[in-house]
């Protein structure tokens, strides 16, 4: 019972981490409807550039503000220099842009910073809570990232520039008729994909240690928690992130013979069952198809 | 007509070897020659993953670039200059045949040196030794490159991960007879082949491990194996796990209050990488091994085999960390096969090559730990049998005990 | 309104594929049938005029046109997308070593198997794929591609595929005493299950079965209320891609002479994706310029900067993307397009 207790506690505060990542994830599906392989890298990046300041020597409160205004600009640049300008290409090719896009940033990172292992600090400090099961950095990272779903949300509900951007996202054609600037709605959720990926990635950081390979494969954990909440819905996808982490922990430890050899399968597969039955996710939207 | 072409083909290799032959031949005669050799220069290959999950390793290439461009600014060996040829393999095995064909077949080296990662090796090794090209000290712990009588073109170089288990395993029945163990390990050729040395060393104790939890590099942590672990009632915690896992565990294990005897494979016991990040007071008492000296570590600063490491770095690597271990390694195993060069004298043939890399005796190089030497034989293919048990005070490793050689092993120690 | 992700709503693929059918249905004329000639004749004799490592390259080249014309089938002939190729890949190199090692099978009748094989893994994947569409779908086989590795290093699978440390195979000699080397021989036996695998796919296309594939791309729900069985179709594409992904996996294993769970990572999967949008999505000549480039475009990279590979890589891919969104095949149809403007 008391091992039950600690895998669950351990397994929340691991989703944690793939929450942070699916919130971004969602972000940029609202935005633009693809999902983007280059976002764990763009997090990456953010985190470097933050870890780069704390270096020079800047003191945390401006570092993180600062990050998020430049991953926020970056994200934006990379709207307006390598996506606006494919324009309607099919799926398929946007696909093969974020993977270029991919290998790039990865490979700047590792140019720029090398591969070191670094420790990067934490700004909730060390120690930890409940019998020693959580730290006092997953605690705090599970907090931000619920007030950041919370704006999010609000943003995304109550704003002007929220409706206009998930307006340009669901239908592009008749957003325009209604006077919104879809290029630009983009552009904003790319910045605003990248601003929530550099919070996630300085977040995480501290726990995953921070170096160019990082985000390899917290990118598919968020992948899967964001398809299992359901892709239309932020909180749905924080949640999913928080259920692939418990479900992976118990997987590892309940499941014999194979269990902890295959604790990352075992979670997946579980999330195609729950997809083979809800096939939005488990609290997205299901989309009537017309002929 | 496919005759024709056939004979074609021969007669142009023909006409480029004689053309070969006759702009090598001018000059001091006297050298003995395989491809890859010359009067002028010493062709070496190597692949390496440069991109792709294993990028991190690429610092090892990196640093035979700058050792071999130090070896050639200073004359050469014997007067040649080395020619370091590096491809990128991803640590892709298919890449890796793909790029030592090149090596060998398009830009014809002299030998394969440090290919790195278990499978790759694998992957190259009935090439190479179907084409008679050494494939000299692999870059990779598994013991299974040290069979001269099957793959006589192929070398390893460290303590085999298996020797190292056995260590492990012979400490813990020397000194907590009553442990019960708990071991986290990397599901791979590395985690796999300490564990299986673990349990050849624990002999009929094998039933001490309460507890062996494999983790995928793919898992963003391994909290959830180290809070297993602890469940188990292990009170021994061996730690074979890469730097960032190695990490994460000593500082899980902390946060939750786990005060096992702590024992960290030699692949992550650097200060530097694994230590710090896990927390200093975290890691005091944990013991580990090794047969090199930790660059990152202030006890060398003074030892003058470290302080030439340190200069060639900061004048030929100064992008390099000095404090990695993969750059101390590189530094010395690039010594390695200078010092085995130099032996081959004017006969540069491949067989020569393998000749003196398996009579070297009682080899000694600078950032080894005092009492390590290498010595080959052909029957003997593991360059560095030997290793040292070491405990981390706080600040700096401490080594203590006798050198242990795989011959004080051997009872147990079935290849 | 579909969602968006779904692949054959994409106006420039379906202008695509329309142009692709056209073309299969018409009869080669004289001056077409002399290029496949002479393209033929140039290919079986390039063995002969370049070195071994080459024909190696070549080869290779060649296994990858025929995993690369398996996903072309699933995802650019029925618009199922697929992050998991490898895995299919996979399993045939498995079944073809595993085949070849313990029961001393001969080399050419492993393919056979791994098609069954893959058939039916594939067949079975694709039930419940029947139920995913654009990025779900996206997710379960991505899914695929980074499992496979794990699975095949499970140690209750040990005795056969020998976990981490993988299977190492002979090298076949050519036979019937033919004066072949051993990389020449690979190439001819490469090439003829090539060309092979390339008739069967152009055949398929052709016929019923094939405008059913591509009617349930362009429209399913259309195309089930015209008495097609979509979810038989669906799964039998993801069955037949899954037969030719595998064969080349056994090929692949057979030319390497090695399998290891780490020659199958996820970026195995993401390599013939690339493969399939830059030669053409569902142009099945795209295949031969999609194996090429997932052969040496690396390579290329590395030759401009060993440090920034993967820069040059990805921006070779995002350039790519901006000269020819449709890949290689809508580049030849643009061309092809402005020349008869003008001429005609």
């Amino acid at each position: 019972m008391e091992l039950l207790i600690q895998q669950l506690v351990s397994g929340v505060a691991t989703g944690g981490i793939y929450a942070c990542m699916a919130l971004s994830i969602v972000m940029i599906y609202q935005a633009i409807h693809h999902l983007n392989f280059a976002q764990g890298e763009m997090a990456m990046f953010s985190t470097f550039i933050a870890w780069q300041l704390l270096q020079w020597g800047l003191p945390y409160w401006i570092v993180i503000p600062l990050t998020v205004a430049i991953s926020f600009s970056g994200g934006i640049a990379i709207e307006r220099i390598v996506i606006g300008p494919l324009g309607e290409a099919a799926v398929l090719s946007h696909a093969v842009v974020f993977i270029g896009l991919y290998a790039v940033i990865n490979s700047l990172a590792s140019f720029i910073w090398d591969f070191t292992t670094r420790p990067f600090p934490s700004p909730f400090g060390a120690g930890s809570q409940f019998g020693n099961l959580i730290s006092n950095q997953q605690i705090g990272m599970i907090a931000v990232t619920l007030l950041v779903l919370a704006l999010l949300y609000a943003f995304f509900r109550y704003t002007r520039v929220g409706l206009a951007m998930r307006a340009a996202a669901e239908n592009p054609t008749s957003a325009r008729l209604a006077g919104i600037r879809v290029g630009l709605m983009a552009a904003l959720g790319w910045g605003m994909a990248a601003a929530v990926g550099s919070i996630a990635g300085v977040l995480i950081a501290p726990i995953v240690f921070l170096e160019p390979n990082m985000m390899l494969s917290i990118l598919l954990y968020g992948f899967a928690g964001a398809v299992l909440g359901g892709l239309s819905n932020p909180a749905g996808a924080v949640a999913g992130g928080f259920a692939v982490g418990v479900i992976e922990n118990l997987a590892g430890t309940y499941v014999p013979v194979i269990g902890s050899e295959l604790k990352l399968p075992i979670a997946l597969l579980l999330i195609v069952i729950v997809l083979v039955f809800r096939p939005t996710g488990l609290f997205g939207r299901t989309i009537v198809q017309r002929v | 007509m496919q005759n024709r072409r056939f004979f074609l083909k021969r007669g142009i290799a023909g006409l480029l070897l004689s053309a070969s032959l006759a702009l090598s031949s001018p000059g001091h005669a006297a050298g003995k020659y395989d491809p890859g050799a010359s009067d002028a220069e010493i062709k070496i290959g190597n692949t390496n993953p440069y991109s792709g999950p294993a990028s991190a390793y690429s610092t090892i290439a990196k640093t035979f670039d700058a050792y071999f461009n130090k070896l050639n600014e200073e004359g050469g060996i014997n007067g040649r200059k080395i020619k370091f040829i590096s491809y990128d393999d991803g640590y892709s095995p298919p890449k890796s045949v793909e790029q030592v064909r090149k090596l060998v077949e398009s830009d014809e080296v002299l030998l394969v040196f440090q290919p790195l990662g278990t499978a790759n090796n694998i992957a190259i090794r009935k090439y190479m030794n179907g084409k008679k090209v050494p494939q000299l000290f692999v870059s990779s712990g598994a013991a299974t490159f040290g069979d001269p009588k099957q793959f006589p073109w192929t070398m390893g170089w460290q303590p085999s991960y298996e020797s190292e288990g056995i260590v492990y395993a012979r400490w813990i029945l020397e000194h907590l007879p009553n442990a019960k163990i708990g071991v986290l390990y990397q599901n791979d050729d590395f985690g796999k082949d300490v564990l299986k040395g673990l349990k050849i060393g624990l002999g009929d104790k094998t039933s001490t491990i309460v507890a062996a939890l494999p983790y995928e590099t793919s898992q963003p942590t391994v909290d959830s194996e180290v809070i297993k672990l602890k469940a188990s009632g292990a009170d021994a915690f061996i730690n074979v796990a890469t730097p960032k896992f190695a990490a994460q565990a000593i500082k899980k294990a902390y946060e939750i209050g786990w005060t096992p005897t702590q024992i960290l494979s030699n692949v992550s016991d650097v200060v530097n990488d694994v230590l710090k990040p896990a927390g200093l007071e975290a890691s005091t008492g944990i013991l580990s091994t090794a047969y090199l000296k930790d660059s990152g570590d202030p006890q060398w600063a003074d030892d003058p085999g470290m302080k030439d490491f340190y200069a060639f770095m900061d004048k030929y690597y100064p992008a390099g960390d000095k404090s990695s271990k993969s750059n101390a390694y590189a530094y010395t195993v690039a010594q390695t096969l200078v010092h085995v060069l130099k032996q081959c004298g004017d006969d540069l043939t491949r067989a020569n090559v393998m000749k003196q890399a398996a009579s070297m005796q009682q080899v000694t190089m600078p950032l080894f730990l005092s009492g390590m030497t290498m010595t080959t034989s052909e029957t003997d293919y593991y360059p560095i049998k030997q290793l040292q048990m070491k405990k981390f005070d706080g600040t700096r490793w401490v080594h203590f005990g006798k050198v242990i050689s795989s011959e004080d092993l051997q009872d147990t120690h079935k290849p | 309104m579909t969602i968006e992700t779904s692949i054959a709503e994409q106006p420039p693929t379906t202008t695509t594929q329309r142009a692709a059918v056209a073309q299969l249905q018409r009869r080669p004329n004289a001056r077409q049938l002399a290029i496949a000639v002479v393209c033929l004749g140039s290919t079986i004799a390039a063995p002969f005029l370049v070195s071994n490592f080459l024909i190696f390259q070549m080869t290779m080249v060649l296994v990858y046109t025929i995993a690369i014309l398996g996903l072309n089938i699933l995802t650019g002939i029925n618009g199922q997308l697929s992050l998991g190729h490898g895995a299919f890949y996979a399993a045939g190199a498995y079944t073809a070593a595993i085949l070849m090692d313990r029961w001393g099978i001969g080399y050419f009748w492993t393919l056979p198997a791994a098609a069954l094989v893959c058939f039916v893994v594939g067949f079975l994947f694709g039930l419940p794929a029947l139920r995913l569409e654009g990025v779900y779908l996206a997710l379960a086989t991505f899914a695929l591609a980074v499992v496979t590795p794990q699975l095949f290093k499970l140690s209750p699978f040990e005795n056969w595929t020998a976990g981490v440390t993988g299977i190492t195979l002979a090298k076949p000699d050519a036979p019937f005493g033919l004066p072949l080397d051993q990389d020449q021989w690979l190439y001819l036996f490469t090439l003829a299950m090539t060309i092979a695998a390339y008739v069967c796919a152009h055949n398929l296309i052709a016929r019923r079965g094939g405008r059913a594939l591509m009617a349930i791309r362009d429209n399913p729900i259309a195309a089930q209320s015209m008495g097609v069985n979509t979810a038989l179709y669906k799964s039998l594409a993801f069955g037949i891609s899954a037969l030719y992904t595998g064969v080349a996996g056994a090929l692949g294993a057979i030319v390497l002479q090695f399998v290891a769970p780490d020659s199958f990572t996820f970026s195995l999967s993401i390599a013939l994706l690339v493969g399939l949008v830059v030669g053409g999505v569902g142009w099945l000549p795209g295949a031969l310029f999609g194996g090429a480039f997932v052969l040496f475009v690396p390579n290329l990279a590395e030759s401009v900067s060993k440090g920034l590979s993967g820069a040059v890589y990805g921006l070779v891919l995002i350039t790519l993307m901006y000269v020819m969104p449709s890949g290689v095949g809508g580049l030849l149809r643009a061309t092809r397009a402005f020349a008869s403007k003008r001429y005609d």
